[in-house]
């Protein structure tokens, strides 16, 4: 199997001017590599680092020390020049931040169809694409022709998941895509999320629930303090637990 | 391929001792030369834009935005100093120290400005339509009926009423003439269009459409632009990358995400802390 991502000794230090200069440590040398059409889920605390490290691989955050070799363009993420960045981003790279991160008053639809017309879609297949997405993550479709700034946190959180699985992206970024899912809905996405594995595109998410995380993951990482304790099998991360709960 | 490659460029206002730019700038914590009062509105900035490319310039009030907006879109000073390397693809050499037919030339075809006070680009007792045609007549263009027909497609393109295009542009509304202003810098499909300050002035709903409008014209047209604004929100809706100046030097640049999330320093966090 080959991989699509392979990070070494990545390092984030915030230095905080306004604090006196204060260093905060985001990431302390994490390493790990990411292999193509797998699931990988960040798990960890509150403040752990997950966030964090999904910037940096996306390159919203500037690593400090440390390497992230993206293979699909062979190129190091952390160190690579702006403009790489953006022709990556542009083509095989796809980042959902946990809350959707919407243009004002660009209609649900386009949201969604815009990636994909930047990557010369015509845009009456792009919007198809969209309306196939937005109706299998169950947006009401009276709402495909709204601005999504009006909508709820569980649709809004929908628009972003089929804004950044539309262009079918090589490497996904998922930052809590289901977060605030309700449980029907979030199933739907993981169907979504699974079927998106299966068509050859890599996922690295950042999940809070267990209960997803055993249902999507091939892979756990688990982050606590900024650190990587380990990376297990999805069966033996979800083997701990019942050990946990058994202790 | 770069369309666009600016560097040193320089702006000095007064008589200059010779020593201002090594006494001013971010170290010094002021853009005015403690020895002989020279204020420097900007020093050895350099950028460059790709084709389709937005780069965004922030920063506060007086911190040469405005200046380095200026030279690239090649008018140069009428007062004070400047100096600098602006270079163009498709052009020959040093834009800064061509003739002021070539210059001129240039700013009613490949470059495009959006000034920041409507009076600097717009003549408001000429129509709206007038102020468009007369750049169209600066290009070369003498067909009347052609004119008439790209202002038409102009005025529809940013969103100004076509019916009001033969009415005085002091009649407009600020938005609508900030459309007129956009319109002109288009007119000559530009290569990159320097947007001043561009919504400076208006009301929160009609920044918003005018955003919008020129965002969608950007994308359709694929035209380079850059957006200088002390609103770090246009930066954000609309810059690719963004440079942070501060005292007329740059003192970050960065993917735009990049710069607002993850701000290196001292003066960009505040920026970013302080946005309301």
């Amino acid at each position: 199997m080959t991989d699509v991502l392979t990070v070494e000794g990545l390092t984030k230090t915030f230095d905080m001017h306004a604090l006196g200069d204060k260093q905060v440590v985001g990431l302390d040398d994490v390493s790990f590599t990411v292999r193509r059409g797998e699931f990988l889920a960040i798990v960890g605390e509150s403040g752990s680092g997950k966030s964090s490290l999904l910037k940096c691989l996306y390159r919203t955050y500037e690593p400090t020390a440390g390497s992230t070799v993206y293979h699909p363009a062979d190129a190091d993420l952390a160190t690579c020049d702006d403009r790489t960045v953006m022709a990556i981003r542009d083509s095989t790279l796809g980042y959902a931040s946990q809350f959707l991160d919407e243009i004002p008053r660009v209609p649900a639809i386009d949201v969604v169809a815009r990636p994909l017309m930047e990557r010369g879609t015509p845009a009456a297949q792009a919007r198809d694409r969209a309306r196939e997405l937005l109706d299998a993550l169950g947006l009401p479709e009276e709402l495909w022709e709204a601005y999504p700034a009006t909508f709820s946190g569980g649709e809004r959180q929908r628009v972003n998941l089929a804004q950044a699985l539309a262009p079918e992206p090589e490497l996904l970024l998922l930052d809590e895509p289901t977060s605030a899912l309700d449980p029907e809905t979030r199933t739907a996405a993981i169907e979504l999320l699974s079927e998106s594995t299966d068509a050859e595109t890599t996922v690295v998410g950042v999940f809070h629930d267990r209960d997803v995380v055993e249902r999507v993951a091939d892979r756990v990482a688990v982050l606590d303090g900024g650190e990587l304790q380990r990376v297990v099998p999805v069966a033996e991360f979800a083997a701990e637990e019942e050990e946990e709960v058994v202790a | 391929m770069t369309l666009l490659d600016a560097s040193d460029l320089r702006r000095v206002y007064g008589d200059s001792c010779g020593d201002c730019v090594e006494l001013t700038g971010d170290a010094a914590g002021t853009n005015q030369c403690p020895e002989c009062g020279a204020v420097v509105a900007c020093a050895d900035v350099s950028l460059d834009v790709e084709p389709g490319e937005v780069l965004g310039i922030v920063g506060e009030s007086g911190s040469g935005k405005s200046s380095v907006a200026e030279l690239l879109a090649l008018e140069r000073a009428t007062d004070g100093q400047a100096s600098g390397d602006v270079r163009l693809d498709g052009h020959d050499g040093n834009l800064l120290d061509a003739d002021y037919e070539t210059r001129h030339r240039l700013r009613n075809g490949a470059v495009g400005l959006v000034h920041q006070h409507v009076r600097d680009g717009l003549n408001l007792e000429f129509t709206g339509g007038g102020n468009v045609a007369e750049k169209l007549l600066a290009a070369g263009w003498r067909n009347f009926g052609d004119v008439r027909d790209r202002v038409r497609d102009l005025f529809e393109e940013t969103e100004v009423p076509v019916e009001r295009m033969d009415d005085p542009t002091e009649t407009y509304s600020g938005g609508m003439q900030r459309r007129v202003q956009i319109a002109r810098a288009l007119a000559t499909d530009p290569d990159v269009v320097i947007l001043d300050e561009p919504t400076t002035g208006l009301d929160v709903s009609v920044q918003a459409r005018v955003l919008d409008m020129f965002r969608r014209i950007q994308r359709e047209e694929d035209v380079a632009a850059v957006v200088v604004s002390h609103d770090l929100g246009v930066v954000r809706l609309l810059a690719d990358r963004t440079l942070v100046m501060r005292h007329g030097r740059v003192v970050e640049t960065g993917l735009t995400d990049r710069v607002m999330e993850d701000p290196h320093h001292e003066y960009t966090q505040t920026l970013i802390n302080s946005v309301i």
